[in-house]
C-alpha cells in the first residue's frame, strides 16, 4: 500500500520538493547578507538614536521579498489541500480506481491510513521547511518591521514558526474529507478553498485575540503611536489628531485597539479615527516652522503635557511562541477531528 | 452444498430509493453462477454488497461464511472485477501487477505474467492506453492471480466488442477449469452467460425469481402450444411460469419433473433466453406462484 500510495504521489512529491529546495537555497544565499546588513545598520544607528529611521529605510529596501516569502508561506497550506488533499480520494471515485483498490488484501481502513499518512506527513513537512526557513531569513525584517506587518499581527504571524504546519496538515485533511463527501474533484478544490479560507480569515478576527487575556495600557503620545495632526478645513480650523495601531516600546505587538484619551480619561476617538486637540499650528510648539531634527517630538511633548493619552489594547511580541504553540495545538486538534471523521466516513459511508 | 454467498432479507437503500429490497439469496459454491436481470434488478448493488464495497441498510449477507470486507484475510479470498474494469489509468501494466503483488498475501506472480504473455501485453504499457478488452483482460489478471476461492465479476463485458467479450469469457473459463474456483457472473444478456455459466439466477425487482442449474433448468422447461385453455386446468404438477392467449390458441412455459403426455400440447424445448425471458415477464394475472426452482 505504501508502494502504491508512493507511486500516485511521487510527481507532484517531487515536483514540491524541487520548488521548496529552490526556495531554501534562495533564502539560505541571500539571509546571511540580509542579516550582516540589519547587524551594521544597527551598529551605525545605535549611537545617535536613529534606529527608527534605520528600520524604516532597511524594512521598506527589502518590503517586496518579504511579502513575497510570507505570502508562499500563507499559500502553501491552501495549496495543500487543493492538490494533494481534495483530488486525493476524489480522484479515485471518479476513475472507479477505489474498487480495483478495495478488493485487494487491504481493508478499505489501512487504505485510508497510509494514504493520509504519507501525503499528510509529506505536507507537514513541506510546511515545516517552509515555515522554519521563512521565519530564519525574515528575522531581521521582522525586527524592523512596519507596525502593520508586526510579527504578531495576523498577516505575518501565520507565515512563521510551527503554525504552516498545523495549517497544512488541517488543510490537506480538510481537503481529503470535503473530497469524500462531494467526490467530484473540482467542486471539492473549490469548497476546500472556500471553507479555507473562510477559517484563516475567522482565526485571527474571532479566537487569536482572545488565546490569552490581552493587555491594555496607557501610553504617552510619540512619535511611534502618533500618526500626525493636521488642520481641517482652510485656516484657522481646529486641529487634529490621529494615533497609529502601535505601542511604544512594544515593536512586533499586535494591536488590538489603539484609542485617544483626553485629559479627563474619556475615549474621544476610537482605533482609525482622529479627534481635535486644543493646540495651534500657526504658534508654539505645533507649528510647522518648529519643526527641527526631531520632527514633531515638541509637539507630541505638548500634546502630552496637556494630559492626552493613549489607550492601547495589544499582545505584546514575548506571546509569539505560546500562541505559535496554542495555535498549531488548535489546528492539531480540528485535524484529528476530520481524521476521524474521514475513517468512520470511508469505513461506513462511502461507496 | 457448502454457500459461497447468503443473503437474508438483504437491503440497499440510497436516500429514499432502494436499490436492493429484501434480498434472500443462496448460491452455491462449485458454480460459474450466471446472475441475470433486467437493467435495476439489484444486480450490481448486490454483488457490491457481496464485494464490501457497500453496507447493507437492512438484512445480512455473508461471503464464505464472513462479512463481506470485514478482514484482509476475507477480502484475500474473493476477487473482484468491477464493472467498467477501473484501472490506474497512469501506471504501466508491469505496475498493475506490481500493486497485486504488494497488496495480496497469496498473489501468483507466475500465474499473472503467464497470462500476460499469453494476452500479448506490454509490461511498459500504460493501462490509460490499452483497448476496452485489454483493459478488462488485465482487471480479470489481477482478479485471478490473486488466487481468490470466489471470484466475482460485476458485468464485465459490458462495453466490449463481441471479440474481445468472447475471449475474456473464455480466459475465465479457462481459469475457472485451472484453479477450480466459484464465479458470480453478471449480465443482463442471456447470450453472454450461456457460454460460461452452469448455474442461473434471475434476479428480478430485488427478488429471486428463479435459481437452478443450467442443464436441469432445461430439462425442466417445456412451452405448450395448443387450443386455448385456462392454465387452472393443467396438471398440478405443471408450474405455469408464462402464459399467453390468443383467441383460439394457449402458450404456456412450465416447468415440471414429469413426462408431458397430452396429445393436446405441441411440446418444444426452451433454449436458455427463451427460459430466462419467460421468467423475466411481468407476472400473469392468473399465473400460478411458480417462483424457485428447487436445487
Amino acid at each position: 500500500m505504501i508502494w502504491l500510495t508512493w507511486r500516485q504521489f511521487r510527481g507532484s512529491a517531487v515536483m514540491t520538493a524541487a520548488v521548496l529546495a529552490i526556495l531554501t537555497v534562495v533564502l539560505a544565499l541571500t539571509g546571511p547578507d540580509l542579516a550582516s546588513q540589519y547587524a551594521a545598520g544597527i551598529a551605525d544607528c545605535t549611537p545617535d538614536n536613529t534606529c527608527d529611521q534605520f528600520f524604516d529605510r532597511f524594512f521598506d529596501g527589502n518590503q517586496l521579498p518579504f511579502l513575497a516569502v510570507s505570502l508562499v508561506v500563507l499559500a502553501l497550506p491552501a495549496l495543500v489541500g487543493l492538490f494533494w488533499g481534495a483530488p486525493l480520494i476524489t480522484r479515485e471515485l471518479e476513475a472507479g480506481t477505489h474498487l480495483l483498490v478495495w478488493n485487494q488484501s487491504v481493508t478499505r481502513g489501512r487504505w485510508l491510513a497510509v494514504k493520509l499518512g504519507l501525503t499528510g506527513l509529506a505536507a507537514i513537512a513541506a510546511a515545516c521547511v517552509c515555515g522554519l526557513a521563512v521565519t530564519w531569513w525574515s528575522d531581521p525584517l521582522d525586527k524592523s518591521a512596519f507596525p502593520d506587518l508586526a510579527q504578531m499581527a495576523p498577516p505575518v504571524f501565520g507565515a512563521r514558526g510551527i503554525v504552516p504546519m498545523g495549517y497544512a496538515a488541517f488543510a490537506f485533511v480538510l481537503g481529503v474529507a470535503v473530497g469524500m463527501l462531494v467526490r467530484r474533484t473540482l467542486p471539492a478544490m473549490a469548497l476546500t478553498l472556500a471553507a479555507f479560507a473562510a477559517i484563516q480569515i475567522a482565526m485571527p478576527m474571532l479566537v487569536r485575540p482572545h488565546l490569552m487575556p490581552p493587555v491594555t495600557s496607557t501610553f504617552e503620545i510619540g512619535n511611534v503611536n502618533g500618526r500626525g495632526i493636521h488642520v481641517q478645513g482652510q485656516g484657522g480650523g481646529p486641529v487634529y489628531l490621529s494615533l497609529r495601531a502601535a505601542v511604544p516600546g512594544n515593536a512586533g505587538a499586535w494591536v488590538l485597539s489603539s484609542d485617544l484619551l483626553d485629559p479627563s480619561g474619556r475615549t474621544i476617538a476610537g482605533t482609525g479615527e482622529e479627534a481635535p486637540v486644543p493646540v495651534s499650528v500657526t504658534s508654539g510648539p505645533c507649528a510647522p516652522q518648529e519643526a527641527g531634527p526631531h520632527g514633531l517630538d515638541a509637539c507630541w511633548a505638548e500634546i502630552n503635557r496637556l494630559g492626552y493619552r493613549q489607550q492601547a489594547t495589544y499582545q505584546p511580541l514575548d506571546r509569539f511562541w505560546p500562541f505559535q504553540w496554542i495555535e498549531t495545538g488548535i489546528y492539531a486538534l480540528l485535524t484529528l477531528g476530520l481524521t476521524w471523521l474521514s475513517f468512520w466516513w470511508v469505513r461506513r459511508r462511502l461507496s | 452444498m457448502t454457500s459461497v454467498l447468503q443473503a437474508q432479507a438483504l437491503g440497499k437503500r440510497y436516500g429514499k430509493r432502494w436499490a436492493l429490497s429484501d434480498c434472500t439469496i443462496d448460491i452455491p459454491a462449485g458454480h460459474v453462477v450466471g446472475l441475470v436481470g433486467p437493467n435495476g434488478a439489484g444486480k450490481t448493488t448486490l454483488l457490491k454488497l457481496a464485494g464490501g464495497q457497500l453496507q447493507p441498510t437492512t438484512g445480512g449477507i455473508t461471503v464464505l461464511g464472513e462479512r463481506p470486507g470485514s478482514t484482509p484475510a476475507q477480502l484475500a479470498r474473493v476477487g473482484f472485477v468491477a464493472q467498467d474494469t477501473p484501472l490506474y489509468a497512469a501506471l504501466t501494466v508491469a505496475e498493475h501487477l506490481r500493486l497485486g503483488a504488494r497488496l495480496n498475501p497469496r498473489w501468483d506472480a507466475a500465474l499473472a505474467r503467464e497470462r500476460i504473455t499469453q494476452l500479448g501485453l506490454d509490461l511498459a504499457h500504460r493501462a490509460g492506453k490499452l483497448s476496452g478488452g485489454q483493459r478488462a483482460q488485465l482487471a480479470l489478471t489481477l482478479g485471478l492471480a490473486k488466487r481468490p476461492e470466489l471470484l466475482i465479476t460485476d458485468e464485465p463485458v459490458a462495453s466490449l466488442d463481441p471479440l474481445a467479450r468472447r475471449d475474456f469469457l473464455q480466459g475465465l473459463t479457462e481459469a475457472v477449469i485451472t484453479h477450480e474456483l466459484s464465479v458470480v457472473l453478471s449480465s443482463h444478456l442471456v447470450s453472454d452467460l450461456e457460454k460460461v455459466s452452469d448455474y442461473l439466477i434471475v434476479l428480478v425487482d430485488s427478488r429471486v425469481r428463479m435459481a437452478g442449474k443450467v442443464d436441469r433448468l432445461l430439462a425442466t422447461h417445456h412451452r405448450l402450444t395448443g387450443p386455448r385453455r385456462d392454465p387452472d386446468r393443467l396438471p398440478t404438477d405443471q408450474h405455469v411460469v408464462f402464459a399467453s392467449h390468443t383467441d383460439r390458441q394457449s402458450t404456456f412455459v412450465v416447468r415440471t419433473e414429469a413426462p408431458i403426455h397430452d396429445p393436446a400440447w405441441t411440446v418444444s424445448r426452451l433454449s436458455l433466453e427463451d427460459l430466462v425471458l419467460a421468467y423475466m415477464e411481468k407476472p400473469a394475472e392468473n399465473r400460478r406462484a411458480a417462483v424457485e426452482v428447487q436445487r
